[in-house]
């Protein structure tokens, strides 16, 4: 069934496009040479590597793992030797045990990799753990902990994330096109084992062609049509963003510091319910990604699959290089993207895109001082008044920045994207919440004296 | 070459809009309405309009360097105030006394509390308010269109009946026929400078609504000899009060960056307008009414700072 929603929510910014790669099919990427893989792809707790330097390993085999709850382990995505293990520093700038692999190209699968056997949620959800599924869409929590939320906790609704809101990028939107039926048989089998109500699947109003290839799919089946609905959203940055999304869809909204199942929602990435589908059917853990390969600098903008741990520097080796001096490199969109330090860093679970931006759209323009005009008031989806946490941010007034809800920010980026003076809220915000912590391990420290 | 790639906090790209393009576009929506005051009034006044400008940025310009600031008087703001400065004198001001209420304007109401943001009235009218007390005369001295009376609407209606015969009908109100300052002469044009400041997304429209409609709705109940007799339409159209609405409590820096707060300083500035013209012996009301709201402006959004999305809490 397809539903239109009008209602979207309050706030956001109109940003553009530029879906250069939307009718670009997949490319697969050979294998490189090396693939560096860092034992924290998700957010919880590092695994552990249980292989050691000089060991061979297949792909799909265990390399990292960890006992606590929150945590995915991690497998190796090539066939190879394992050259060193050592501590490495990452995408974000953080310091990760990471193992080294010396491909040898044959690509052998381990003998471990089968098609799960599951008869039911508990045993479904012991094997979606080995599979090292976590959020494709950018966050990265584990699947397994998100799909068993905690008792009490009555979860009747399922969204599907493919509204895509960020500019260039269309991996989600190519999944859609490429494994429709995935999509759905993996909603299905969702929808089997956990007995959920509603199903939403949400699409910008930008992608009609995403649009139509599911609801088309979703009515065919008379024993899910009615639960398994397509919304089509209203193309506005952040939509996929998990609170508008939920709110768009089903009018639900998640108070500050609490999460989807508190209002009875979980949200899942379109690609990872795709490829729950897949690894039922294959066993195949998460060893590849298709990230978005675009921006102004890059030579041959594609959708590439690309086996986890390669480096930055050889996905955009495989897009025909640069066309221009980058100057600014991007993992994720250019709205909530993390500018990497160095093309070396690896592509991660959880990598949808790689931009690259030449000498003139990297510039950022230099910061005046706030006219107090509104517009961040305006824009932001949280209701926040980033001007004033702006402000007590760099006076490092804490008490401020606690009354004017510092903490509720999701960094959408939508402030900075509107502020005319240029100012960098985002980045102070940021600050701002450091500055939280930082007061409350202080209070914590004082209180337990 | 990797050590040089750019590390900068997202988000990675900006719109197009900046302080300079705002302020051109309110400098754009202002220009027919000064038109129709050079067209009503004379030459004199696009003589007063450029004096006010320039010793406006003449102003910025020095004393950003006396305070050794940087420079900014390219984002065009010092320009924006000269203008509105400029639109609420008459036409016959001497002028050394704009020059004079024009660097008032910049250096002590903006400058010297920062700069642009930081002052907490509105330059310019701060400005005219400290003019009008400096020099009264001089700075009720109107010239009607074809006509020789002296006095604006408004002054006639406070001198009483026996002047109201002279009264100018709506339609030269609405038009432009009437005396008063430079820039409120005709509300059609400012409306039109209105329209496309709402159309640019320069400004919202729930300081204008709220303002104006608080204001219709005490000179109906209030003004007349009668409760619910007021001649709404009639002041609406007459003295600052469509200048003031749109362009002038509208003003960045001097008004509530929230929804709420916007509302509430929209009906304060209507609510005010309305007590001062019906019940002081001060014919206009905007200016006093404006510059009051200015000073609470701190206060409003202090009380109303708005919940996050989905919160009940108000602290974290
Ligand atoms: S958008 Fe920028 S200039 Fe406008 S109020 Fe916010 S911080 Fe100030
Ligand atoms: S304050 Fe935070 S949530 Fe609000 S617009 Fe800015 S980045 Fe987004």
């Amino acid at each position: 069934m397809l539903f239109t929603k009008k209602a979207t929510f309050r706030g956001g910014v109109p940003v553009p496009h530029w879906k250069n790669t939307a009718e670009a099919e997949t490319l697969q990427m050979g294998v490189p040479s090396k693939v560096y893989i860092p034992m924290l792809q998700h957010i919880g707790a590092p695994c552990t590597p249980v292989v050691n330097k000089g060991d061979t390993v297949k792909v799909g085999q265990v390399i990292g793992t960890s006992d606590k709850l929150i945590s995915a382990p991690i497998h190796s995505s090539v066939s190879g030797r394992v050259t060193n293990v050592a501590p490495m520093v990452v995408f974000n700038g953080q310091s990760v045990m990471t193992v080294e692999i010396e491909t040898d190209g044959l690509q052998e699968v381990h003998e471990d990799v089968k098609p799960p056997v599951f008869n039911n949620k508990e045993e479904f959800l012991e094997q979606l753990k080995k599979s090292g599924l976590v959020g494709l869409g950018g966050a990265g929590f584990p699947t397994h902990v998100k799909l068993a939320p905690p008792p009490g906790k009555e979860v009747d609704t399922l969204i599907i994330n493919g509204s895509e809101c960020e500019p260039y990028i269309t991996s989600d939107y190519r999944e859609i096109i490429e494994n429709s039926w995935n999509i759905l048989l993996g909603v299905y089998t969702l929808v089997d084992l956990f007995g959920f109500k509603n199903v939403w699947i949400g699409i910008e109003d930008n992608k009609p062609e995403a649009i139509k290839v599911l609801s088309n799919i979703a009515a065919k089946d008379d024993k899910y049509s009615d639960v398994v609905k397509v919304v089509k959203l209203k193309s506005r940055y952040p939509q996929g963003a998990e609170k508008m999304l939920i709110y768009a869809c089903t009018g639900r909204k998640v108070p500050p510091g609490k999460l989807p199942a508190d209002v009875g929602v979980i949200v899942m990435n379109i690609n990872s319910v795709s490829f729950i589908r897949e690894y039922i059917r294959t066993g195949m853990p998460l060893v590849k990604k298709r990230v978005t390969v675009d921006g102004p600098a890059v030579k041959n903008p594609a959708n590439v699959e690309v086996p986890i741990g390669t480096p930055i520097a050889d996905v955009f080796e495989f897009c025909g290089g640069f066309r221009s001096e980058p100057v600014k490199v991007l993992m994720g969109g250019p709205m909530m993207g993390v500018a990497q330090y160095s093309l070396q860093y690896p592509v991660l679970k959880h990598t949808n895109a790689l931009i690259a931006l030449d000498e003139k759209s990297a510039k950022i323009p230099p910061e005046g001082p706030c006219i107090r005009c509104g517009r961040c008031v305006d824009v932001c989806p949280m209701n926040l008044m980033p001007l004033h946490i702006n402000r007590h941010s760099l006076h490092g007034d804490v008490e401020a920045l606690e009354k004017y809800h510092a903490n509720d920010c999701m960094e959408c980026g939508c402030c900075s994207y509107v502020c005319p003076a240029k100012r960098h809220l985002v980045q102070s915000i940021r600050l701002a919440k450091a500055q939280l912590r930082q007061a409350a391990t202080a209070a914590a420290a004082k209180g337990g004296k | 070459m990797e050590n040089g790639l750019l590390m900068t906090s997202s988000p990675h790209i900006r719109d197009n809009t900046n302080t300079r393009r705002l302020m051109a576009d309110v400098i754009i929506a202002l220009l027919p309405a000064c038109a129709a005051g050079v067209y009503f009034f004379g030459l004199r006044s696009l003589l007063v309009l450029l004096v006010t400008v320039a010793a406006s940025v003449i102003a910025e310009y020095i004393t950003r360097i006396l305070l050794k600031r940087e420079q900014t008087v390219g984002d065009m703001s010092a320009a924006v105030t000269g203008l509105i400065l400029g639109m609420n004198l008459p036409p016959t001001i001497p002028l050394w006394i704009a020059i004079v209420g024009s660097v008032f304007a910049i250096v002590i109401v903006k400058q010297l509390f920062g700069g642009i943001g930081q002052n907490f009235v509105n330059p310019a009218l701060a400005a005219r308010v400290f003019m009008v007390i400096s020099w009264p005369v001089q700075m009720t001295r109107w010239i009607i269109p074809d006509a020789v009376s002296s006095a604006t609407p408004l002054g006639l209606i406070k001198e009483g009946a026996s002047a109201a015969e002279e009264l100018p009908g709506y339609f030269e109100l609405f038009i432009g026929k009437k005396g008063g300052c430079i820039g409120e002469v005709s509300a059609a044009v400012l409306l039109i400078g209105a329209v496309y400041l709402v159309a640019r997304r320069v400004i919202t429209l729930e300081i204008p609504l709220t303002y104006i409609g608080s204001f219709a709705l005490l000179t109906w109940i209030f003004g007349g000899d009668r409760l619910f007799s007021g001649d709404a339409l009639y002041h609406v159209l007459s003295g600052g009060l469509i200048l003031g609405a749109f362009f002038m409590a509208t003003d960045y820096t001097t008004s509530p960056v929230n929804r709420k707060g916007r509302l509430i300083f929209g009906i304060g500035c209507g609510v005010l307008s309305a007590i001062i013209r019906l019940f002081s012996n001060y014919p206009e009301g905007v200016s006093f009414a404006i510059l009051i709201m200015n000073t609470l402006v701190p206060l409003i959004e202090r009380y109303t700072i708005p919940r996050s999305f989905g919160g009940g809490k108000s602290v974290a």
